[in-house]
């Protein structure tokens, strides 16, 4: 029903911590039969395949109902256009619940020219937040702060199934997702006709060099790990998709890769922008992400391209059981033949020693480079993070001694706790904000670091207080980028706290230039 | 009309016939209030006309030397050349519309006011009136405020559904916090609901009141644990979240009581996991009917979104000018 899918939303929309996230999800299951679970299900992920309602419908709906002005004066106030509409479309009788297969398939069915009276008659049917949960459906966007991967791991939570397992039967699944339902609930699990399917993903475990005195090197390869996005290519009887590691299937996006996996089998690797030797850093990557029919030209100026790690299958050869080595010849075999602009090797690098090792990846020679993986020859290609077999040894973060400038309160545990921070470094005279960081310091940490938020409060705006410029913080990061949207121009990659300087005055905290020098570009 | 019964000044809406203020932002020689939120209600002036229950309140709040003489309004009062008269607004305890007549058009200046029943205070009651000086706190099409049963409804199914955390409501000390207690008893909650310490005095006076807000118990800790409030409604002003206060309660779910609450970016704004979208103001429909109701010949709009109802007055083929006081907030604190 559309009331309890419209408070589902709501939760969601006001929950901000991810396990509670999942518990709500996982009670809607519960509680919702087939198919209305499914469809929320399909909504959530971006699977339900409506066609799109645009703004300019439902601006035109709005003047039809309500004085143009008055409208305009409230889109102001409140931000959003289907929330707006759903707070001051007019008050009519509400209808008998609706269940959402009827609104589902009303909103497929019904002809463009009907659309907007269809559209308008639900919603002089439907109660206010009912409202805003109807347009959000038809509109697409929930945004509820609930990623397509969350949704799928509240599924495997809800049936105590294994999320690899989940993953890898999606894309053979459509909505309303019966068939998955009911193996959450102990029915067999479905076998999915899906061609291309997705494969679980082999994940690695962190290591460091002294964790690697326990391994024989000899029994070992290592590759570079490159700071692209991890993909999964798959080709199968004409089919063709990219999977994100998580199973996304992120295909649309990137029409000239696909176009040059000429092959049956699936192989893994890094999705990285590539033109001839020189890998473009990840933020123009990026700008490829989100693009669902990218333009001819974002295609020419950032080409998409894979770097091969591991082949899945080949032919009809399934090579998951074999040996790294095994998989390893094959890969380098199969790769003969495709278009090497678009799919090249993952190098292997020489070493007979861990300080070898060590060696290369202190210098790595490209600054794309964010590691190096280490394989066992022997390993099995395992899907999900299994220990023993594939280890990444990361770049050490890069590290910079920035000021506290603002904190803002934290939510559930950490309610009552200053534990959101933005820092900043200096840049001529004045500190110029770099970044925000919300976990890495620990629980004494904290304490010591929300104590001073309150005894140092310059100023406040809402939620947000700006302290006074004197405690200086390590900030760890993973990359720094250049970034138009921010005032210091550049934005940091995974950044947190990782201590307090407490030795240190703010005054010898570092700038904006020396900042600057990790950039990637 | 020639005459003008009142006039705007800095210090808040004057009415030269009789010599006082109405509400003023600033200390004057003699100020007429409407109810004891601490933007209308201020200490310092030199004679207060005000509701007994308004009275009490603001020397609960800012002591008994709040103003140097007062006069408890009772029926009609003589000033100068004016008459004026108090009815109930229905906002909070106490909280009054102040009517002048006598000198040109007579005049209802609303203070604040709301329409929907609360058992925590008097209802409002119309009066007729020429001139009729409305506040416009949530004059938007988009606030239509729902029955506040139903987001008390809201909160008891939250506590039902995490009996392991506490639920603190954000409510503003006088008037709204008593209303959420009055609402959670109407809804047949009637175990100990705990309250911040700041809302001990003005529960008490309400209780004094004849106002019966059942079991209140302080929300202090003094030796004891986390787990001591799961499962517990604990009441406080909003500005109590921030302060240390917070920290002693089990992952607790914040709600807040407020008429903004209908707008998401404003309940996400303020981190708000439960919003509870209660009022003490009029919202739009209410609004536009009581202006229809009391069919002034003129509105004038005090303080809040007044483009909204400006432009549904010249719709409505109705006279209304804005004030545009400042010194009024759109919900105090």
């Amino acid at each position: 029903m559309i009331g309890a899918f419209a408070e589902l939303l709501e939760r969601l929309a006001f929950t901000p911590q991810r396990n509670r996230k999942l518990d709500h999800l996982r009670q809607f299951f519960a509680a919702q039969p087939d198919p209305e679970r499914g469809l929320a299900l399909a909504a959530l992920t971006g699977d339900l395949g409506l066609r799109a309602v645009t703004p300019s419908l439902l601006r035109g709906l709005a003047s039809d109902r309500l004085d143009p002005e008055l409208f305009a004066i409230s889109y102001d106030f409140v931000g959003d256009l289907a929330e707006t509409i759903a707070l001051a479309w007019p008050d009519a009788v509400p209808g008998p619940e609706v269940p959402l297969s009827e609104l589902v398939a009303e909103l497929q069915d019904t002809p463009k020219a009907r659309l907007p009276g269809a559209i308008a008659g639900r919603l002089d049917a439907l109660g206010p937040s009912q409202r805003y949960a109807y347009l959000k459906l038809a509109t697409g966007g929930l945004r509820v702060g609930v990623s397509a991967r969350l949704a799928r791991q509240a599924v495997a939570d809800f049936g105590a199934l294994a999320l690899a397992e989940v993953e890898e039967l999606w894309h053979g699944l459509t909505p309303p997702y019966a068939a998955l339902f009911a193996w959450a609930e102990g029915a067999p699990k479905p076998i999915s006709a899906a061609r291309a399917p997705f494969r679980p993903v082999m994940l690695s475990t962190a290591i460091d060099l002294e964790g690697l005195q326990a391994l024989d090197p000899a029994d070992h390869v290592a590759e570079w790990k490159w700071d692209g996005i991890r993909v999964q290519a798959v080709a199968d009887q004409g089919a063709r998709r990219l999977y994100s590691r998580t199973g996304d299937d992120i295909s649309g996006a990137f029409p000239d890769l696909l176009a040059a996996l000429d092959f049956e089998g699936v192989i893994d690797g890094e999705l990285l922008v590539r033109r001839g030797d020189v890998v473009a850093p990840f933020n123009e990557l990026q700008t490829r992400l989100g693009r669902k029919s990218p333009s001819a030209k974002l295609q020419a100026s950032h080409p998409a391209a894979l770097r091969a790690y591991d082949l899945l299958l080949w032919g009809e050869r399934d090579l998951r059981g074999e040996s790294f080595a095994t998989r390893r010849a094959a890969l380098e075999q199969a790769v003969v033949g495709l278009d090497t602009a678009r799919v090249d090797l993952s190098a292997l690098l020489p070493f007979s020693t861990w300080d070898d090792l060590a060696q290369l990846r202190a210098d790595p020679p490209d600054a794309v480079i964010e590691g190096v993986m280490i394989k066992h020859r022997a390993s099995p290609y395992l899907g999900g993070r299994i220990k023993g077999h594939w280890f990444k040894w990361k770049r050490d973060p890069m590290r910079v001694d920035a000021v506290l400038l603002y904190a803002q309160r934290g939510h559930g545990k950490r309610s009552g706790y200053y534990s959101d921070f933005t820092f900043g470094v200096w840049d001529g005279g004045a500190l110029v904000p770099v970044g925000k960081a919300y976990f890495g310091f620990t629980d004494a940490e904290l304490k010591e670091l929300d104590r001073f938020v309150r005894n140092n409060t310059v100023e406040r705006f809402g939620p947000v207080r700006a302290v006074a410029p004197k405690m200086v913080v390590e900030v760890a990061f993973e990359g720094l980028n250049r970034s138009p949207r921010h005032k210091s121009g550049v934005a940091m990659r995974f950044p947190r706290i990782a201590r307090i300087r407490a030795d240190k005055p703010a005054g010898e905290a570092d700038t904006l230039e020396s900042l600057r020098a990790f950039l990637s570009n | 009309m020639t005459v003008t019964p009142l006039i705007t000044r800095p210090e808040g809406l004057y009415c030269p016939a009789g010599d006082f203020h109405i509400d003023p932002v600033r200390p004057v020689a003699r100020a007429l209030i409407t109810h004891g939120h601490a933007d209308h209600a201020r200490a310092g002036h030199g004679a207060v006309l005000a509701t007994a229950q308004t009275l009490d309140i603001m020397a609960l709040r800012y002591g008994e030397g709040f103003t140097q003489s007062r006069q408890v309004a009772d029926g009609q009062v003589r000033i100068g050349d004016v008459t004026v008269s108090f009815h109930p607004a229905g906002h909070v305890l106490g909280s009054a519309q102040i009517k002048v007549a006598g000198v040109g058009p007579s005049v209802v200046v609303t203070g604040d006011y709301a329409r929907q029943p609360n058992a925590a205070c008097a209802p409002w009651e119309p009066v007729p009136c020429d001139i009729f000086v409305t506040e416009a706190t949530f004059a938007l099409p988009v606030f239509r405020h729902p029955d506040p049963l139903a987001e008390i409804g809201k909160l008891l199914a939250s506590v039902a559904a995490f009996p392991d955390r506490a639920h603190l409501v954000g409510a503003y000390a006088l008037g709204k916090a008593q209303r959420v207690i009055m609402l959670l008893r109407q809804a047949g909650y009637d175990a100990p609901i705990y309250i911040h310490g700041a809302l001990q005095k003005l529960c008490d006076y309400h209780l004094s009141q004849g106002v019966p807000l059942g079991d209140l118990r302080p929300a202090t800790v003094a030796r004891g644990k986390k787990g001591d409030f799961a499962g517990a409604i604990i009441i406080a002003p909003p500005s109590a979240f921030a302060a240390t206060w917070a920290q002693r309660f089990p992952d607790p779910v914040i709600c807040f009581a407020s008429g903004w609450m209908m707008v998401r970016a404003r309940a996400r704004q303020r981190g708000v996991e439960l919003p509870l979208v209660i009022s003490d103001h009029v919202d739009w429909p209410e609004l536009t009917a009581t202006i229809t109701e009391l069919n002034p010949s003129e509105t004038w709009v005090t303080h809040g979104r007044e483009d909204a109802i400006l432009r549904w007055c010249a719709l409505q083929g109705r006279v209304a000018r804005p004030l545009r006081l400042v010194g009024y907030e759109d919900e105090p604190e």
